[in-house]
């Protein structure tokens, strides 16, 4: 049998060992930590106290391994330096997504307390007209939060008016509406700087946007860049713990596209010959 | 009682994890059975949450409440019922007019956006001068940049036969393509890779307790 007639399936089972041994019993690979991580803390980390923090959840579970660890991180790192975050969703389970985070998180960090650096409004369908909305009055589109409570009844809501009411933006996005819809209203209609959390897949699609003219204020873009902000933030989270995973995946996933591409040459110089 | 049901939730999420995973052998029973509960359950629960979360909230409520101070919200109400139509043939085409306008007003608030942020910003953003830059790692960066869209765009210029100059300038833009391309492919991979990560984590964490 040659190696180019393998049966897919011995592939799947390597990947699968390459991926749950480490998993059991972690390597511990370094990491270093990429510029455009590095960007997204050093702008967290140089907002001022009691600020307003809009994180948008716009994901929903099948994308949860990947964003998840990111909000975590992100959440931690806003609360340690006071600011106020305030969760809105793009997707319709976006809102659940945040949600959970606060439950978990609470239970790590007594400081966090909701109604008082903590909200969540909820999810609103619109997409990009939803921000345009929100850009020129944030109490039109959120009247209540997602409980239905009035939002003149938080305090720490009296000062929002509008997008610009908030330092910065986080999107942790999967899609559509979601990254892009913030970069090109937020950003580039408000001048809100804007920070990006997007899966692996649609990574490539927002590095043009880290460019000269700042449309993007920093990227983190799948469990790589969550675990490296887990590290920045001390904070190891399924991030940290998958990283090993996915390194061994990685060299097996290469072991494999080499031999197959020895074995293309090998039979194409026979077929040649 | 929760208990039982967090751990009945737990046993369900594995057991349908495993005969998801069981296609990867071979087409089965236990696949198929998976299969078709994930798809009748996701299309019941995003029709239970469309009607409690977008349309009661966002409409039923408010014509409720006060119907002649709402009176604006007919018109949307109106459009998704000519859309619903769609199912009956003989009024098939109501539903062409709310589709038409939605894809126009979509075309319209979308254009000035995408012309602003995805034309003119990216192209200020290329106009660099990469001598001007503090690190010969910044400078070699923003000229590959220039030359990576410069080719880029070349490749893509097809009014002029791809020999000569420009066929050697685009030769140059397919190599930035493909490399490109194989970036996408590689965190791609990698997002597959998350998501077996996660399941694994599931299964190994909440599952069997063989990690924390």
């Amino acid at each position: 049998m040659s190696f180019s007639s393998i049966d897919r399936r011995w592939i799947f089972l390597f990947i699968l060992l390459g991926v749950a041994i480490p998993l059991i019993i972690p390597i511990g690979f370094k990491l270093e930590v990429t510029s455009d991580v590095q960007k997204v803390y050093d702008l967290i980390q140089n907002v001022e106290e009691d600020k307003l923090a809009l994180i948008s959840f716009d994901y929903d579970p099948a994308s949860k391994p990947e964003l998840h660890p990111m909000g975590y991180a992100i959440i931690k790192h806003a609360i340690e330096k006071n600011h106020i975050i305030v969760c809105t969703a793009l997707w319709p389970m976006g809102s659940q997504m945040a949600d959970d985070i606060y439950h978990n998180l609470k239970a790590e960090m007594p400081e966090l307390e909701y109604g008082k650096n903590f909200i969540n409004l909820g999810y609103k369908a619109g997409g990009m007209v939803t921000i345009q909305a929100m850009g020129k009055d944030m109490r039109k589109v959120y009247p209540t939060d997602v409980s239905g409570k009035d939002i003149n009844e938080y305090e720490i809501l009296n000062c929002v008016k509008s997008l610009k009411s908030f330092a910065y933006v986080v999107s942790l996005s999967s899609g559509t509406p979601g990254l892009k819809d913030w970069i090109m209203i937020a950003k580039d209609k408000y001048g809100v700087p804007v920070l990006g959390g997007a899966t692996a897949v649609s990574t490539p699609g927002f590095k043009p946007y880290l460019n000269d003219s700042n449309q993007l204020n920093g990227l983190l873009g799948g469990l790589k860049n969550a675990a490296e902000y887990e590290g920045l933030v001390k904070r190891k989270g399924t991030a940290t713990a998958g990283m090993d995973a996915q390194s061994v995946a990685h060299l097996i996933i290469i072991g494999f596209i080499l031999l197959g591409n020895i074995a293309f040459f090998m039979n194409y110089k026979k077929v040649k010959d | 009682m929760i208990e039982f049901w967090t751990s009945f939730g737990i046993w369900l999420g594995a057991l349908s994890t495993l005969a998801i995973w069981s296609f990867l052998y071979k087409d089965n029973p236990f696949y198929k059975v998976a299969e078709q509960i994930f798809v009748g359950i996701s299309a019941a629960y995003w029709l239970v949450y469309t009607i409690y979360n977008i349309l009661i909230p966002n409409l039923f409520s408010k014509l409720i409440a006060d119907p002649v101070a709402n009176w604006i919200y007919f018109i949307p109400g109106i459009l998704g019922l000519m859309m619903i139509l769609r199912i009956i043939p003989k009024f098939e085409k109501l539903s062409f007019y709310p589709l038409s306008l939605l894809i126009g007003t979509t075309a319209g608030i979308s254009l000035l956006r995408f012309l602003k942020s995805d034309v003119l910003t990216q192209t200020t953003a290329t106009m660099l001068n990469p001598f001007a830059a503090t690190s010969l790692t910044v400078t070699i960066g923003q000229i590959i940049i220039i030359i990576g869209t410069i080719t880029g765009l070349v490749y893509f210029y097809f009014s002029k036969k791809h020999e000569g100059f420009i066929g050697a300038n685009a030769r140059v833009g397919i190599i930035f393509l493909m490399v490109s391309f194989g970036a996408s492919f590689g965190y791609t991979v990698m997002a597959r890779i998350s998501l077996l990560i996660g399941r694994l984590q599931f299964i190994f964490g909440d599952w069997l307790h063989l990690i924390k």
